[in-house]
Protein backbone atom coordinates (compact mmCIF):
# COMPACT_ATOMS: atom_id res chain seq x y z
CA UNK A 1 0.00 0.00 0.00
CA UNK A 2 1.35 3.42 -0.86
CA UNK A 3 1.69 6.05 1.83
CA UNK A 4 -0.70 8.89 0.98
CA UNK A 5 -0.07 11.35 3.81
CA UNK A 6 2.14 14.43 3.43
CA UNK A 7 5.84 13.59 3.59
CA UNK A 8 8.57 15.91 4.83
CA UNK A 9 10.57 17.89 2.28
CA UNK A 10 13.89 16.67 3.65
CA UNK A 11 16.78 19.04 2.99
CA UNK A 12 20.49 19.06 3.77
CA UNK A 13 19.88 20.53 7.22
CA UNK A 14 17.22 18.04 8.29
CA UNK A 15 18.62 14.94 6.63
CA UNK A 16 20.40 13.68 9.81
CA UNK A 17 17.05 13.73 11.68
CA UNK A 18 15.25 11.62 9.11
CA UNK A 19 18.22 9.29 8.55
CA UNK A 20 18.41 8.79 12.31
CA UNK A 21 14.71 7.98 12.41
CA UNK A 22 15.21 5.24 9.81
CA UNK A 23 17.86 3.78 12.13
CA UNK A 24 15.55 3.96 15.15
CA UNK A 25 17.29 6.96 16.72
CA UNK A 26 15.68 10.27 17.68
CA UNK A 27 18.21 12.90 16.66
CA UNK A 28 18.18 16.49 17.90
CA UNK A 29 20.67 19.32 17.78
CA UNK A 30 22.67 20.82 20.60
CA UNK A 31 24.42 24.16 20.84
CA UNK A 32 28.06 23.64 21.86
CA UNK A 33 28.27 27.03 23.55
CA UNK A 34 25.11 26.95 25.68
CA UNK A 35 24.25 23.25 25.78
CA UNK A 36 20.73 24.12 24.70
CA UNK A 37 19.01 21.43 22.62
CA UNK A 38 16.66 22.21 19.77
CA UNK A 39 14.89 20.90 16.73
CA UNK A 40 14.09 22.29 13.70
CA UNK A 41 17.51 21.50 12.59
CA UNK A 42 19.66 24.27 11.21
CA UNK A 43 23.23 25.39 11.05
CA UNK A 44 22.95 27.92 13.84
CA UNK A 45 21.72 27.85 17.38
CA UNK A 46 18.52 29.84 17.91
CA UNK A 47 19.03 32.91 20.02
CA UNK A 48 22.80 32.64 20.33
CA UNK A 49 23.32 32.65 16.57
CA UNK A 50 26.25 30.38 17.34
CA UNK A 51 27.21 27.99 14.57
CA UNK A 52 28.83 25.53 17.00
CA UNK A 53 26.01 23.02 16.70
CA UNK A 54 26.08 19.24 16.64
CA UNK A 55 23.71 16.30 16.57
CA UNK A 56 22.99 14.11 19.60
CA UNK A 57 20.69 11.16 20.08
CA UNK A 58 17.83 12.07 22.42
CA UNK A 59 16.62 9.62 25.07
CA UNK A 60 13.21 9.68 23.42
CA UNK A 61 11.30 10.60 26.57
CA UNK A 62 9.48 13.80 27.42
CA UNK A 63 6.22 15.39 28.49
CA UNK A 64 3.23 16.87 26.70
CA UNK A 65 3.67 20.67 26.46
CA UNK A 66 0.33 21.02 24.69
CA UNK A 67 -1.92 19.00 22.40
CA UNK A 68 -5.12 18.97 20.40
CA UNK A 69 -7.59 16.22 19.62
CA UNK A 70 -8.32 16.57 15.90
CA UNK A 71 -11.96 15.84 15.08
CA UNK A 72 -11.64 17.32 11.60
CA UNK A 73 -8.70 15.81 9.73
CA UNK A 74 -5.84 17.83 8.22
CA UNK A 75 -6.70 16.24 4.88
CA UNK A 76 -8.41 13.21 3.35
CA UNK A 77 -5.45 10.96 4.18
CA UNK A 78 -6.05 11.49 7.91
CA UNK A 79 -9.84 11.01 7.77
CA UNK A 80 -9.92 7.39 8.94
CA UNK A 81 -7.97 8.23 12.07
CA UNK A 82 -10.21 10.91 13.60
CA UNK A 83 -10.25 11.69 16.40
CA UNK A 84 -6.45 11.67 16.55
CA UNK A 85 -4.05 13.53 18.81
CA UNK A 86 -1.32 15.90 17.68
CA UNK A 87 0.90 17.01 20.53
CA UNK A 88 3.77 19.36 21.12
CA UNK A 89 6.17 17.23 23.16
CA UNK A 90 8.95 18.75 25.22
CA UNK A 91 11.81 16.27 25.26
CA UNK A 92 13.74 15.76 28.49
CA UNK A 93 16.71 17.41 26.75
CA UNK A 94 14.57 20.55 26.23
CA UNK A 95 13.75 20.52 22.51
CA UNK A 96 10.11 20.71 21.42
CA UNK A 97 8.62 18.61 18.63
CA UNK A 98 5.16 18.56 17.05
CA UNK A 99 4.24 14.91 16.69
CA UNK A 100 1.52 12.29 16.73
CA UNK A 101 0.59 11.09 20.20
CA UNK A 102 -0.74 7.61 19.48
CA UNK A 103 -3.25 6.46 22.06
CA UNK A 104 -6.54 4.57 22.33
CA UNK A 105 -7.73 7.09 24.89
CA UNK A 106 -7.56 10.68 23.57
CA UNK A 107 -9.67 11.91 26.49
CA UNK A 108 -6.91 10.95 28.93
CA UNK A 109 -4.24 13.03 27.22
CA UNK A 110 -3.14 15.94 29.36
CA UNK A 111 -0.42 18.57 29.61
CA UNK A 112 2.53 17.22 31.60
CA UNK A 113 1.80 13.61 30.65
CA UNK A 114 4.90 11.46 30.24
CA UNK A 115 5.47 10.11 26.75
CA UNK A 116 8.09 8.12 24.86
CA UNK A 117 9.12 7.95 21.22
CA UNK A 118 8.64 5.02 18.88
CA UNK A 119 9.47 4.70 15.23
CA UNK A 120 6.76 4.22 12.64
CA UNK A 121 8.16 2.94 9.36
CA UNK A 122 5.45 4.30 7.07
CA UNK A 123 7.21 3.45 3.79
CA UNK A 124 10.44 2.02 2.46
CA UNK A 125 12.04 5.46 2.56
CA UNK A 126 10.36 7.18 5.48
CA UNK A 127 10.25 6.47 9.19
CA UNK A 128 8.38 9.00 11.32
CA UNK A 129 9.14 9.29 15.04
CA UNK A 130 5.87 9.31 16.99
CA UNK A 131 5.07 9.25 20.70
CA UNK A 132 2.88 7.25 23.07
CA UNK A 133 1.97 7.69 26.74
CA UNK A 134 4.05 5.85 29.33
CA UNK A 135 2.93 4.64 32.74
CA UNK B 1 3.09 68.61 12.56
CA UNK B 2 1.77 69.00 9.06
CA UNK B 3 3.16 65.72 7.71
CA UNK B 4 1.62 63.69 10.53
CA UNK B 5 0.09 60.52 9.03
CA UNK B 6 -3.69 60.23 8.96
CA UNK B 7 -6.38 57.95 7.50
CA UNK B 8 -8.83 59.73 5.21
CA UNK B 9 -10.78 56.94 3.48
CA UNK B 10 -11.76 53.29 3.94
CA UNK B 11 -13.92 50.75 2.13
CA UNK B 12 -14.82 47.09 2.39
CA UNK B 13 -16.02 45.04 -0.57
CA UNK B 14 -19.72 44.10 -0.60
CA UNK B 15 -20.50 40.37 -0.45
CA UNK B 16 -23.63 38.24 -0.57
CA UNK B 17 -24.77 34.72 0.40
CA UNK B 18 -22.63 34.18 3.48
CA UNK B 19 -19.67 36.13 2.23
CA UNK B 20 -19.50 35.30 -1.47
CA UNK B 21 -18.20 38.01 -3.82
CA UNK B 22 -20.68 39.68 -6.17
CA UNK B 23 -21.12 38.04 -9.60
CA UNK B 24 -18.43 38.97 -12.10
CA UNK B 25 -15.86 39.96 -9.49
CA UNK B 26 -12.23 39.02 -9.91
CA UNK B 27 -9.63 39.17 -7.17
CA UNK B 28 -8.27 42.31 -8.84
CA UNK B 29 -11.60 44.03 -9.51
CA UNK B 30 -12.51 43.63 -5.81
CA UNK B 31 -9.40 45.61 -4.94
CA UNK B 32 -10.02 48.19 -7.63
CA UNK B 33 -13.58 48.78 -6.45
CA UNK B 34 -12.56 49.07 -2.81
CA UNK B 35 -9.70 51.40 -3.71
CA UNK B 36 -11.97 53.69 -5.71
CA UNK B 37 -14.58 53.77 -2.95
CA UNK B 38 -12.03 54.58 -0.26
CA UNK B 39 -10.41 57.27 -2.43
CA UNK B 40 -13.83 58.74 -3.26
CA UNK B 41 -14.69 58.91 0.44
CA UNK B 42 -11.56 61.00 0.91
CA UNK B 43 -12.17 63.11 -2.18
CA UNK B 44 -9.18 61.68 -4.02
CA UNK B 45 -8.65 59.63 -7.18
CA UNK B 46 -6.18 56.98 -8.31
CA UNK B 47 -4.11 59.78 -9.88
CA UNK B 48 -3.36 61.14 -6.41
CA UNK B 49 -1.88 57.84 -5.20
CA UNK B 50 1.91 57.72 -5.04
CA UNK B 51 2.28 54.84 -2.60
CA UNK B 52 0.87 51.31 -2.66
CA UNK B 53 0.83 48.50 -0.09
CA UNK B 54 -0.71 45.12 -0.72
CA UNK B 55 -0.54 41.55 0.52
CA UNK B 56 -2.60 38.49 -0.24
CA UNK B 57 -2.52 34.88 -1.34
CA UNK B 58 -3.69 35.57 -4.88
CA UNK B 59 -1.67 34.96 -8.02
CA UNK B 60 0.67 32.46 -6.39
CA UNK B 61 2.66 30.71 -7.61
CA UNK B 62 3.08 33.23 -10.43
CA UNK B 63 2.63 37.00 -10.76
CA UNK B 64 1.29 37.24 -7.19
CA UNK B 65 4.88 36.98 -6.04
CA UNK B 66 5.08 40.65 -7.12
CA UNK B 67 1.65 41.90 -6.05
CA UNK B 68 2.61 45.61 -5.74
CA UNK B 69 3.87 45.57 -9.33
CA UNK B 70 0.85 43.74 -10.66
CA UNK B 71 -1.56 46.08 -8.91
CA UNK B 72 0.34 49.16 -10.10
CA UNK B 73 -0.32 47.89 -13.61
CA UNK B 74 -3.95 46.93 -13.00
CA UNK B 75 -4.93 50.12 -11.16
CA UNK B 76 -3.02 52.28 -13.63
CA UNK B 77 -0.96 54.01 -10.95
CA UNK B 78 1.49 56.52 -12.35
CA UNK B 79 5.04 55.97 -11.13
CA UNK B 80 4.37 55.11 -7.47
CA UNK B 81 7.39 56.00 -5.36
CA UNK B 82 6.51 53.93 -2.30
CA UNK B 83 5.79 50.17 -2.59
CA UNK B 84 5.22 47.61 0.14
CA UNK B 85 4.39 43.95 -0.43
CA UNK B 86 5.48 42.61 2.93
CA UNK B 87 3.57 39.47 3.85
CA UNK B 88 3.64 38.45 7.50
CA UNK B 89 0.26 36.73 7.31
CA UNK B 90 -3.01 38.37 8.28
CA UNK B 91 -1.21 41.03 10.32
CA UNK B 92 0.38 42.38 7.13
CA UNK B 93 -1.94 45.33 6.55
CA UNK B 94 -1.51 46.66 10.07
CA UNK B 95 2.23 46.51 9.47
CA UNK B 96 1.72 48.23 6.10
CA UNK B 97 -0.15 51.08 7.79
CA UNK B 98 2.65 51.61 10.29
CA UNK B 99 5.29 51.67 7.58
CA UNK B 100 3.12 53.91 5.40
CA UNK B 101 2.82 56.31 8.34
CA UNK B 102 6.59 56.67 8.42
CA UNK B 103 6.82 56.98 4.61
CA UNK B 104 4.27 59.79 4.74
CA UNK B 105 5.96 61.49 7.67
CA UNK B 106 9.35 61.43 5.94
CA UNK B 107 8.06 62.63 2.59
CA UNK B 108 8.56 59.36 0.67
CA UNK B 109 4.88 59.40 -0.24
CA UNK B 110 1.90 61.74 0.01
CA UNK B 111 -1.03 59.39 -0.55
CA UNK B 112 -0.68 55.69 0.25
CA UNK B 113 -3.29 53.14 -0.76
CA UNK B 114 -3.43 49.87 1.19
CA UNK B 115 -5.52 47.20 -0.56
CA UNK B 116 -6.57 43.61 -0.13
CA UNK B 117 -8.73 41.17 -2.05
CA UNK B 118 -9.59 37.47 -1.91
CA UNK B 119 -11.94 35.02 -3.61
CA UNK B 120 -11.04 32.12 -1.35
CA UNK B 121 -14.67 31.10 -0.80
CA UNK B 122 -15.79 31.26 -4.44
CA UNK B 123 -12.65 29.53 -5.61
CA UNK B 124 -12.50 27.04 -2.69
CA UNK B 125 -8.91 28.17 -2.35
CA UNK B 126 -8.36 27.81 1.38
CA UNK B 127 -6.15 24.79 0.87
CA UNK B 128 -3.57 25.48 3.54
CA UNK B 129 -3.52 21.74 4.29
CA UNK B 130 -1.70 21.31 1.01
CA UNK B 131 1.18 23.45 2.13
CA UNK B 132 4.47 21.63 1.58
CA UNK B 133 5.97 20.09 4.70
CA UNK B 134 9.18 22.06 4.49
CA UNK B 135 11.49 23.87 6.91
CA UNK B 136 10.04 23.94 10.44
CA UNK B 137 6.78 22.50 9.11
CA UNK B 138 8.54 19.17 8.38
CA UNK B 139 7.12 17.92 11.67
CA UNK B 140 3.69 19.58 11.97
CA UNK B 141 2.29 18.67 8.57
CA UNK B 142 3.27 14.98 8.37
CA UNK B 143 1.77 14.61 11.89
CA UNK B 144 -1.60 15.78 10.52
CA UNK B 145 -1.82 19.04 12.46
CA UNK B 146 -4.72 20.89 10.78
CA UNK B 147 -3.43 24.36 9.96
CA UNK B 148 -3.93 26.88 11.17
CA UNK B 149 -6.68 25.69 13.58
CA UNK B 150 -4.65 22.93 15.23
CA UNK B 151 -1.88 25.33 16.19
CA UNK B 152 -4.34 27.79 17.77
CA UNK B 153 -5.99 24.84 19.52
CA UNK B 154 -2.69 23.91 21.15
CA UNK B 155 -2.27 27.50 22.33
CA UNK B 156 -5.82 27.43 23.73
CA UNK B 157 -5.07 24.18 25.56
CA UNK B 158 -1.91 25.67 27.03
CA UNK B 159 -3.70 28.90 28.00
CA UNK B 160 -6.38 26.87 29.78
CA UNK B 161 -3.69 24.92 31.62
CA UNK B 162 -1.68 27.95 32.71
CA UNK B 163 -4.43 30.55 33.30
CA UNK B 164 -7.61 28.56 33.84
CA UNK B 165 -9.52 29.76 30.81
CA UNK B 166 -12.32 27.41 29.75
CA UNK B 167 -14.50 26.60 26.77
CA UNK B 168 -17.04 28.97 28.36
CA UNK B 169 -14.46 31.76 28.19
CA UNK B 170 -14.06 31.15 24.46
CA UNK B 171 -17.83 30.87 23.96
CA UNK B 172 -18.29 34.29 25.58
CA UNK B 173 -16.13 35.78 22.82
CA UNK B 174 -17.99 33.98 20.03
CA UNK B 175 -21.37 35.12 21.39
CA UNK B 176 -20.34 38.75 21.95
CA UNK B 177 -18.84 38.94 18.48
CA UNK B 178 -22.00 37.51 16.89
CA UNK B 179 -24.08 40.08 18.77
CA UNK B 180 -22.02 42.85 17.13
CA UNK B 181 -22.43 41.17 13.72
CA UNK B 182 -26.20 41.26 14.18
CA UNK B 183 -25.86 45.07 14.12
CA UNK B 184 -23.74 45.08 10.94
CA UNK B 185 -25.77 44.70 7.72
CA UNK B 186 -22.58 43.67 5.89
CA UNK B 187 -21.88 40.71 8.18
CA UNK B 188 -22.14 37.20 6.72
CA UNK B 189 -23.60 35.63 9.90
CA UNK B 190 -26.09 37.74 11.87
CA UNK B 191 -28.41 35.21 13.52
CA UNK B 192 -28.31 35.38 17.33
CA UNK B 193 -26.00 32.89 19.05
CA UNK B 194 -26.38 31.64 22.61
CA UNK B 195 -23.73 30.29 24.94
CA UNK B 196 -25.27 26.85 24.46
CA UNK B 197 -25.03 27.20 20.67
CA UNK B 198 -21.34 27.92 21.00
CA UNK B 199 -20.66 25.23 23.59
CA UNK B 200 -22.63 22.53 21.76
CA UNK B 201 -21.08 23.25 18.36
CA UNK B 202 -19.28 20.57 16.39
CA UNK B 203 -15.75 19.98 17.75
CA UNK B 204 -12.96 20.84 15.30
CA UNK B 205 -9.65 20.63 17.17
CA UNK B 206 -10.03 20.50 20.94
CA UNK B 207 -10.72 22.73 22.74
CA UNK B 208 -11.89 24.70 19.68
CA UNK B 209 -15.29 24.03 18.13
CA UNK B 210 -17.07 25.39 15.07
CA UNK B 211 -17.93 28.84 16.47
CA UNK B 212 -14.44 29.34 17.86
CA UNK B 213 -13.19 29.48 14.27
CA UNK B 214 -13.28 32.35 11.80
CA UNK B 215 -15.41 32.25 8.68
CA UNK B 216 -14.20 31.40 5.20
CA UNK B 217 -15.44 34.20 2.92
CA UNK B 218 -14.46 36.28 -0.09
CA UNK B 219 -13.87 39.96 0.42
CA UNK B 220 -11.53 42.85 0.25
CA UNK B 221 -10.95 46.37 1.36
CA UNK B 222 -8.91 49.51 1.08
CA UNK B 223 -7.48 52.20 3.36
CA UNK B 224 -6.16 55.57 2.18
CA UNK B 225 -3.55 57.45 4.18
CA UNK B 226 -2.05 60.90 3.68
CA UNK B 227 -0.63 63.84 5.61
CA UNK B 228 -2.58 65.86 8.15
CA UNK B 229 -1.96 68.92 5.99
CA UNK B 230 -3.39 67.31 2.84
CA UNK B 231 -6.36 66.08 4.83
CA UNK B 232 -7.45 69.66 5.51
CA UNK B 233 -8.61 69.89 1.88
CA UNK B 234 -10.31 66.47 1.89
CA UNK B 235 -13.78 65.27 2.80
CA UNK B 236 -13.18 63.24 5.96
CA UNK B 237 -11.88 64.48 9.29
CA UNK B 238 -8.48 62.87 9.81
CA UNK B 239 -8.01 59.71 11.84
CA UNK B 240 -4.57 60.19 13.33
CA UNK B 241 -2.08 57.32 13.32
CA UNK B 242 -0.54 57.96 16.71
CA UNK B 243 1.57 54.85 17.09
CA UNK B 244 2.51 51.56 15.53
CA UNK B 245 4.71 48.53 16.09
CA UNK B 246 5.34 45.02 14.84
CA UNK B 247 7.16 41.84 15.70
CA UNK B 248 7.43 38.12 14.85
CA UNK B 249 8.63 35.03 16.64
CA UNK B 250 8.08 31.68 14.91
CA UNK B 251 6.62 29.89 11.89
CA UNK B 252 5.81 26.53 13.50
CA UNK B 253 3.76 26.54 16.69
CA UNK B 254 6.46 24.31 18.25
CA UNK B 255 8.67 27.37 18.44
CA UNK B 256 6.24 29.83 20.02
CA UNK B 257 8.29 30.94 23.03
CA UNK B 258 5.41 30.64 25.53
CA UNK B 259 2.29 29.09 24.05
CA UNK B 260 0.04 30.78 26.63
CA UNK B 261 1.27 34.33 25.93
CA UNK B 262 1.02 36.28 22.68
CA UNK B 263 4.38 37.96 23.09
CA UNK B 264 4.49 39.34 19.55
CA UNK B 265 1.44 41.43 20.45
CA UNK B 266 2.87 42.46 23.78
CA UNK B 267 6.00 43.71 22.06
CA UNK B 268 4.36 45.36 19.05
CA UNK B 269 1.85 47.15 21.27
CA UNK B 270 4.52 48.31 23.69
CA UNK B 271 6.18 50.14 20.78
CA UNK B 272 2.85 51.56 19.64
CA UNK B 273 1.81 52.80 23.11
CA UNK B 274 5.19 54.46 23.60
CA UNK B 275 5.07 56.21 20.23
CA UNK B 276 1.47 57.31 20.78
CA UNK B 277 2.01 58.46 24.34
CA UNK B 278 -1.02 56.40 25.32
CA UNK B 279 -1.65 53.63 27.84
CA UNK B 280 -4.06 50.69 27.71
CA UNK B 281 -6.42 52.70 29.94
CA UNK B 282 -6.73 55.31 27.15
CA UNK B 283 -8.15 52.78 24.67
CA UNK B 284 -11.91 53.09 23.99
CA UNK B 285 -12.22 50.36 21.33
CA UNK B 286 -10.18 47.29 20.46
CA UNK B 287 -10.22 45.81 16.97
CA UNK B 288 -8.40 42.51 17.38
CA UNK B 289 -7.76 39.96 14.67
CA UNK B 290 -10.10 37.14 15.70
CA UNK B 291 -8.92 34.22 13.60
CA UNK B 292 -10.15 32.16 16.54
CA UNK B 293 -11.76 33.05 19.86
CA UNK B 294 -8.50 32.17 21.64
CA UNK B 295 -6.72 34.84 19.58
CA UNK B 296 -8.95 37.51 21.11
CA UNK B 297 -8.42 36.21 24.64
CA UNK B 298 -4.65 36.11 24.28
CA UNK B 299 -4.54 39.49 22.51
CA UNK B 300 -6.56 41.28 25.23
CA UNK B 301 -3.99 40.08 27.76
CA UNK B 302 -0.95 40.81 25.59
CA UNK B 303 -2.08 44.38 24.85
CA UNK B 304 -2.37 45.06 28.58
CA UNK B 305 -6.12 45.68 28.34
CA UNK B 306 -6.17 43.20 31.22
CA UNK B 307 -3.44 41.21 32.94
CA UNK B 308 -2.25 37.76 31.90
CA UNK B 309 -4.78 35.31 33.27
CA UNK B 310 -7.42 38.03 33.69
CA UNK B 311 -8.88 37.63 30.21
CA UNK B 312 -11.37 35.02 31.36
CA UNK B 313 -12.97 37.53 33.72
CA UNK B 314 -12.54 40.43 31.30
CA UNK B 315 -14.82 38.81 28.68
CA UNK B 316 -17.34 37.30 31.11
CA UNK B 317 -21.01 38.22 30.84
CA UNK B 318 -20.85 39.91 27.46
CA UNK B 319 -18.46 42.66 28.59
CA UNK B 320 -16.99 42.94 25.06
CA UNK B 321 -20.35 42.84 23.26
CA UNK B 322 -22.94 45.54 22.48
CA UNK B 323 -23.75 47.52 25.62
CA UNK B 324 -20.79 45.96 27.43
CA UNK B 325 -18.09 47.82 29.34
CA UNK B 326 -15.39 47.42 26.69
CA UNK B 327 -16.24 47.12 22.98
CA UNK B 328 -14.21 44.59 20.96
CA UNK B 329 -14.60 43.80 17.26
CA UNK B 330 -17.72 45.88 16.66
CA UNK B 331 -17.98 44.85 12.98
CA UNK B 332 -18.61 41.24 13.98
CA UNK B 333 -15.02 40.25 13.37
CA UNK B 334 -13.54 37.41 11.42
CA UNK B 335 -15.78 35.15 13.47
CA UNK B 336 -19.09 36.50 12.11
CA UNK B 337 -18.56 39.42 9.69
CA UNK B 338 -16.03 38.23 7.12
CA UNK B 339 -12.73 36.42 6.87
CA UNK B 340 -11.26 36.31 3.39
CA UNK B 341 -8.03 34.71 4.68
CA UNK B 342 -5.97 37.73 5.75
CA UNK B 343 -8.29 39.84 7.86
CA UNK B 344 -5.97 42.51 9.34
CA UNK B 345 -7.11 45.37 7.08
CA UNK B 346 -10.67 45.14 8.41
CA UNK B 347 -9.52 46.07 11.91
CA UNK B 348 -8.37 49.45 10.50
CA UNK B 349 -11.51 49.93 8.40
CA UNK B 350 -13.86 49.40 11.35
CA UNK B 351 -11.78 51.42 13.82
CA UNK B 352 -11.81 54.36 11.38
CA UNK B 353 -15.57 54.15 10.92
CA UNK B 354 -16.10 54.08 14.68
CA UNK B 355 -13.80 57.09 15.11
CA UNK B 356 -15.74 58.95 12.41
CA UNK B 357 -19.08 58.02 13.97
CA UNK B 358 -20.10 56.20 10.78
CA UNK B 359 -20.71 52.74 12.25
CA UNK B 360 -24.50 52.93 12.04
CA UNK B 361 -26.44 50.74 14.46
CA UNK B 362 -23.28 49.42 16.04
CA UNK B 363 -21.75 52.87 16.69
CA UNK B 364 -20.12 53.08 20.10
CA UNK B 365 -20.45 56.38 21.91
CA UNK B 366 -17.41 58.44 22.82
CA UNK B 367 -14.75 56.53 20.88
CA UNK B 368 -11.70 58.74 20.69
CA UNK B 369 -8.86 56.25 20.63
CA UNK B 370 -8.81 52.73 19.16
CA UNK B 371 -6.22 50.00 18.99
CA UNK B 372 -5.93 47.65 16.00
CA UNK B 373 -4.02 44.41 16.41
CA UNK B 374 -3.14 42.10 13.54
CA UNK B 375 -1.99 38.56 14.19
CA UNK B 376 -0.50 36.45 11.41
CA UNK B 377 0.39 32.83 10.79
CA UNK B 378 0.01 30.60 13.83
CA UNK B 379 0.28 33.40 16.43
CA UNK B 380 3.53 34.07 14.56
CA UNK B 381 3.52 37.79 13.90
CA UNK B 382 1.89 40.84 15.41
CA UNK B 383 1.33 44.41 14.30
CA UNK B 384 -0.30 47.23 16.25
CA UNK B 385 -1.84 50.53 15.24
CA UNK B 386 -3.17 53.17 17.62
CA UNK B 387 -5.67 55.49 15.96
CA UNK B 388 -7.35 58.57 17.37
CA UNK B 389 -9.54 61.51 16.56
CA UNK B 390 -7.04 63.52 18.59
CA UNK B 391 -3.50 64.50 17.63
CA UNK B 392 -0.53 63.15 19.56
Amino acid sequence: MTYDKPVPAIDAESEPYWTGAREGRLMIQRCGATGRCFLYSRRLAPGAGDDDVGWIEARGTGTVYSFTVCHVPAGPAFRDETPYVVACVELDEGARIVTNLVTDDPDAVHIGQHVEAFFDKVSEDLTIPKFRPTG
Amino acid sequence: MSRSPVIVGVADAPTQERGRALPGATVLSIQRDAAHEALAQAGLTVRDVDGLAVAGMWGMPGPGAMQPVLLTEYLGLEWPRYLDGTNIGGAAFVLHAGRAAEAIRSGQADVVLIVYGSLQKSQAARALGNRPAMFSNQWDIPAGLPLPVGAYAMAAQRHAHVYGSTRETLAEIAVATRAWAALNPAAAFREPMTMDDALDARPIASPLARYDCCLVTDGGGAVVMTTEERARDLRMPPVHVLGHGASASHASIAHMPDMAKLEVAERSSRMAYAMAGRRPADIDLAMLYDSFTITVLMTLEALGLCGYGEGKDFVKGGRTGPGGAFPVNTNGGGLSYCHPGMYGLFTIIEASRQLWGLAGGRQVGGVRTAICQGTGGVLSSGATLILSTETG
